[in-house]
C-alpha cells in the first residue's frame, strides 16, 4: 500500500477541514437553541452557496495556472438578468435560456482566454475589462429588478426538494410535524461540478497540464506542453463553470438586478485561498476550495444566528481567517525553504 | 518618417495617444451635435448657488473628478513597480479613512452634526494615519512574510470597509460644517481636489527626481535578490511603497468624504482600486513590476475619467457606462500588448525591406 505523504499542502487542507468542523461545532454549542445542530442548517449552507461552489471551482482552476479571474461576479449578475428578462419579458423557455447562458459563458471565456493567452495581456486587466463589460451589460439589458415567477419549469426546479433518504437527520419541529432534511437540485449540480473538476485535475492530461503551467511556464513549454492553449482552455472552463454557477445562483434568488453578486469574485478567491490554493499557481486543491466556501458560509450563518451583530462582522471574521491562513502558508513555505537549504 | 518613428518610440507615446483619442472622440461628437467643435476644452465661469464664481467646463470636470484616482495612481505605481503586485485594498482603505475622520469629527454613534467634536485637523490626520497603518500592515505581509500582494491586500479589502461601517455604527455620518467641505469643493475659483492632486503629484515627482528612491524601487522590482545583494534593504523599500500607497488612499478618502460632506462607508471608493490599477496599466507600466513611469500613470488616471465624462456627455447612464469603458480599455490594452507591437514592427520592417529592394 502506498503511504499517504503529509506535505505542507496536505496539512493546509487538513487544517481547513479541522477548522471548518471546529467552527461548526462551536456554532452547534453556542446556538443549539436556534437549530444549529439540525442537519438542515448544514444543508442550508450548501443550498445558499451552491452557486459560489461552482464559481469558486472555476476560479481555483484559473488560480492554479497562476492567473486570476475577477469577472465572475459580474458574469453571474449578467446570467441572472438574462434569465429573468428572457423569461418575464420575452417569454422564452428556461431551457433555451440556460443553453444560451452556457454558450455566452463559452464565448466570454474564449475572448478573455484569447486576450490573456495569445495577446499576453495581464489576467487582472483582461478580466477586469470583462467584469466592467458584464456589469454594464446587465444594466443595458434592464435597469430595474426583475423577479422570475412565470416559467413553470424554472420555478419547479427552484422549489424542488431532494429529500435525504433513510430519515437521516429527520426531526420533529415545535408544531410536532416531522421535518425531513432536503437539498435543492442546485446543490447536487454543485457537488457534481466539484467531483468532475477533482477527477479532471487529478487524472486527465488537461488537468495535469494546468498544474504544470502554473508551476513553471518555462519548464512546461520545454516539456512540450502548449502553454497558451492550456491557459486559454482554463479561462473558458472557468467562464462556463461560472455560467453554471450563475444559473444555480439565479435558482436561489429568483430575480435579476444590476447589483447582484457584487464582490462575488473576491468571495470565490478568498474561498480558494482559505482552501490552500496559492495565487502564484501550481499549488491547490478543489476539495480545499469546497471547504473554503463552507467556512465562508458558516461564518455568515453564525453571524446571522447571533442576530445582534451587523453583517459587516462576517467580513471582518473572514478577513481574520484569511490572515490566519496566509500566515500558515507563509510559515510552511519558510519550512520548505529551510529543508531545501 | 524618422521623426514619426522617434515620436512612436517615446515612452509616453501610447498613454498620450490614448488620451488624445478620447479627446478626439469628444470633438467628433460635438461636431456631430452641432456644438462648437472645441467645447470639450472650453472653460467658462459659473456662479454657484452660494454666490461664488467658479470655473466650469468638461475639462475642469475631468480634472476634478479624476483627482482621487490620480492620487491613488501615485501610490499604486510604486507598489506595482516594487512588488510586482497590486494593492486591491485602496478602495476599502479610502472608505475606512473617511469613516474614521467623520466618526472623530461627529462623535461615535452620532449621524448628523453641524459643529466639530474635535478640531478638523485631528480628524483628518487620524483618518490619514489610519490609512498609513493599513498600508504598513499590507507592506509587512508582502515584504517580510513574502505573501503574494493580491492575497495580502485581500484581507483589508474585505475588512477595511467593514471596520469603517463599525466605526460609523452602520450609518451614514453627515458633518455639515462648511470648513469640512473645503477639500471637496472650491478653493477660490478652482476645485480644491485638483489642487490636492496637483500637490501630491508635485511632491511625488520632486522626490523621485531629486532623490534616488525611484531608482531603488525599480531595482527592487526588477530583481529583488540582486537589489539586496547590491546593498539595498529590499524589504524596507517594499514596506515604504505600501505605506505611501496607504497614505495616498487616506488622502483620496478624505477628499472623497469631503466632497459629499459625509462618510458613506458603503460607497466611498467603491471599485476605485480597479480604476487605480487600470490607470497604472494604461500608463504603459507593466503589472509585472520593474521600470515605471509616474507621468504615464497620472495620464492614465485622467484618461479613465475622460472616458467616463465623455460617456456621460453622450448620455449613457452611469450603470451602462462600464460596457463602453470595457471596450475602450480592451482596445487600448491590446494596442499596447507585446504581440501586437511585434506584429506592427514586422509589418513596418517588411515595408522597409521592399523599399530597399526597389
Amino acid at each position: 500500500m502506498k503511504k499517504l505523504k503529509i506535505g505542507g499542502n496536505n496539512i493546509l487542507l487538513l487544517i481547513t477541514i479541522v477548522l471548518f468542523i471546529a467552527m461548526y461545532a462551536m456554532g452547534c454549542i453556542v446556538y443549539a437553541d436556534k437549530g444549529f445542530t439540525h442537519l438542515q442548517t448544514f444543508l442550508n449552507v450548501l443550498i445558499n452557496n451552491a452557486g459560489l461552489i461552482c464559481v469558486a471551482a472555476g476560479t481555483t482552476c484559473v488560480m492554479l495556472t497562476g492567473g486570476i479571474d475577477i469577472s465572475v461576479g459580474s458574469l453571474v449578475a449578467m446570467d441572472c438578468m438574462i434569465l429573468a428578462v428572457g423569461i418575464e419579458h420575452k417569454g422564452m423557455s428556461s431551457i433555451t435560456l440556460m443553453i444560451l447562458i452556457l454558450l455566452i459563458g463559452l464565448v466570454f471565456g474564449c475572448v478573455q482566454g484569447f486576450l490573456i493567452a495569445y495577446l499576453k495581456i495581464q489576467p487582472f486587466i483582461a478580466t477586469m475589462a470583462g467584469m466592467f463589460f458584464a456589469r454594464g451589460m446587465t444594466a443595458v439589458i434592464e435597469t430595474d429588478q426583475v423577479s422570475i415567477t412565470s416559467d413553470k419549469i424554472f420555478v419547479a426546479i427552484s422549489n424542488a426538494k431532494a429529500k435525504i433518504p433513510f430519515g437521516i437527520g429527520a426531526y420533529t419541529n415545535k408544531k410536532g410535524v416531522l421535518q425531513i432534511p432536503y437539498v435543492r437540485p442546485t446543490v447536487i449540480v454543485a457537488l457534481l461540478v466539484v467531483v468532475v473538476i477533482y477527477l479532471m485535475l487529478k487524472y486527465t492530461k488537461f488537468g495535469r497540464s494546468i498544474y504544470a503551467v502554473g508551476g513553471n511556464q518555462t519548464s512546461a513549454t520545454l516539456m512540450g506542453l502548449n502553454v497558451a492553449k492550456t491557459t486559454m482552455m482554463t479561462y473558458v472552463l472557468a467562464s462556463v463553470l461560472c455560467s453554471i454557477g450563475g444559473i444555480c445562483y439565479c435558482l436561489n434568488t429568483m430575480c435579476g438586478t444590476t447589483t447582484q453578486a457584487l464582490g462575488f469574485e473576491m468571495d470565490a478567491i478568498s474561498s480558494a485561498v482559505i482552501g490552500g490554493t496559492l495565487l502564484t499557481g501550481g499549488v491547490g486543491n478543489i476539495v480545499g476550495t469546497l471547504f473554503g466556501v463552507l467556512i465562508n458560509g458558516t461564518i455568515s450563518t453564525l453571524v446571522k444566528s447571533n442576530g445582534k451583530l451587523i453583517s459587516s462582522w462576517a467580513n471582518i471574521i473572514t478577513a481574520i481567517l484569511l490572515c490566519f491562513f496566509i500566515l500558515l502558508q507563509a510559515i510552511f513555505a519558510k519550512i520548505r525553504e529551510n529543508k531545501k537549504a | 518618417m524618422n521623426s514619426i518613428k522617434k515620436i512612436t518610440k517615446m515612452k509616453l507615446f501610447l498613454p498620450i495617444f490614448s488620451m488624445i483619442l478620447v479627446m478626439l472622440l469628444n470633438v467628433i461628437y460635438d461636431i456631430a451635435c452641432g456644438n462648437p467643435p472645441l467645447s470639450f476644452f472650453q472653460i467658462a465661469t459659473q456662479v454657484t448657488s452660494s454666490g461664488n464664481t467658479v470655473l466650469f467646463g468638461r475639462l475642469i470636470d475631468v480634472l476634478n473628478r479624476g483627482s482621487e484616482v490620480a492620487i491613488l495612481a501615485i501610490g499604486m505605481t510604486l507598489v506595482v513597480s516594487a512588488s510586482a503586485g497590486t494593492d486591491i485594498s485602496v478602495g476599502s482603505v479610502m472608505s475606512l479613512a473617511g469613516g474614521m475622520c467623520c466618526m472623530l469629527l461627529a462623535g461615535y454613534g452620532v449621524t448628523n452634526v453641524s459643529e466639530y467634536k474635535v478640531p478638523l485637523v485631528v480628524g483628518i490626520l487620524a483618518g490619514v494615519a489610519l490609512a498609513v497603518v493599513c498600508g504598513i500592515f499590507n507592506g509587512f505581509l508582502v515584504a517580510y512574510l513574502h505573501i503574494q500582494p493580491m492575497v495580502a491586500t485581500l484581507i483589508l479589502w474585505s475588512a477595511g470597509r467593514a471596520v469603517g461601517l463599525l466605526l460609523c455604527n452602520s450609518a451614514i455620518v453627515y458633518v455639515r460644517v462648511p470648513s469640512f467641505q473645503f477639500l471637496g469643493s472650491y478653493c477660490g475659483m478652482i476645485p480644491t481636489p485638483i489642487l490636492v492632486a496637483a500637490l501630491c503629484i508635485l511632491v511625488a515627482a520632486l522626490v523621485l527626481k531629486f532623490t534616488a528612491v525611484g531608482t531603488f524601487i525599480q531595482a527592487v522590482g526588477i530583481n529583488r535578490k540582486a537589489a539586496r545583494i547590491s546593498g539595498f534593504n529590499s524589504s524596507k523599500i517594499i514596506l515604504m511603497c505600501y505605506a505611501i500607497c496607504g497614505l495616498c488612499a487616506g488622502i483620496a478618502g478624505i477628499v472623497a468624504t469631503s466632497r459629499i460632506y459625509s462618510a458613506d462607508t458603503n460607497n466611498i471608493g467603491l471599485n476605485m482600486e480597479l480604476d487605480a490599477i487600470l490607470a497604472v496599466a494604461l500608463g504603459g507600466n507593466s503589472l509585472g513590476g520593474g521600470k515605471f513611469s509616474l507621468a504615464g500613470s497620472i495620464i492614465g488616471a485622467y484618461t479613465i475619467q475622460a472616458i467616463t465624462t465623455t460617456l456621460y456627455a453622450l448620455k449613457v447612464s452611469s450603470a451602462q457606462a462600464p460596457v463602453y469603458k470595457a471596450i475602450v480599455v480592451i482596445l487600448i490594452v491590446v494596442i499596447q500588448s507585446q504581440p501586437v507591437k511585434d506584429y506592427f514592427k514586422k509589418l513596418s520592417s517588411k515595408k522597409a525591406a521592399v523599399k530597399g529592394a526597389n
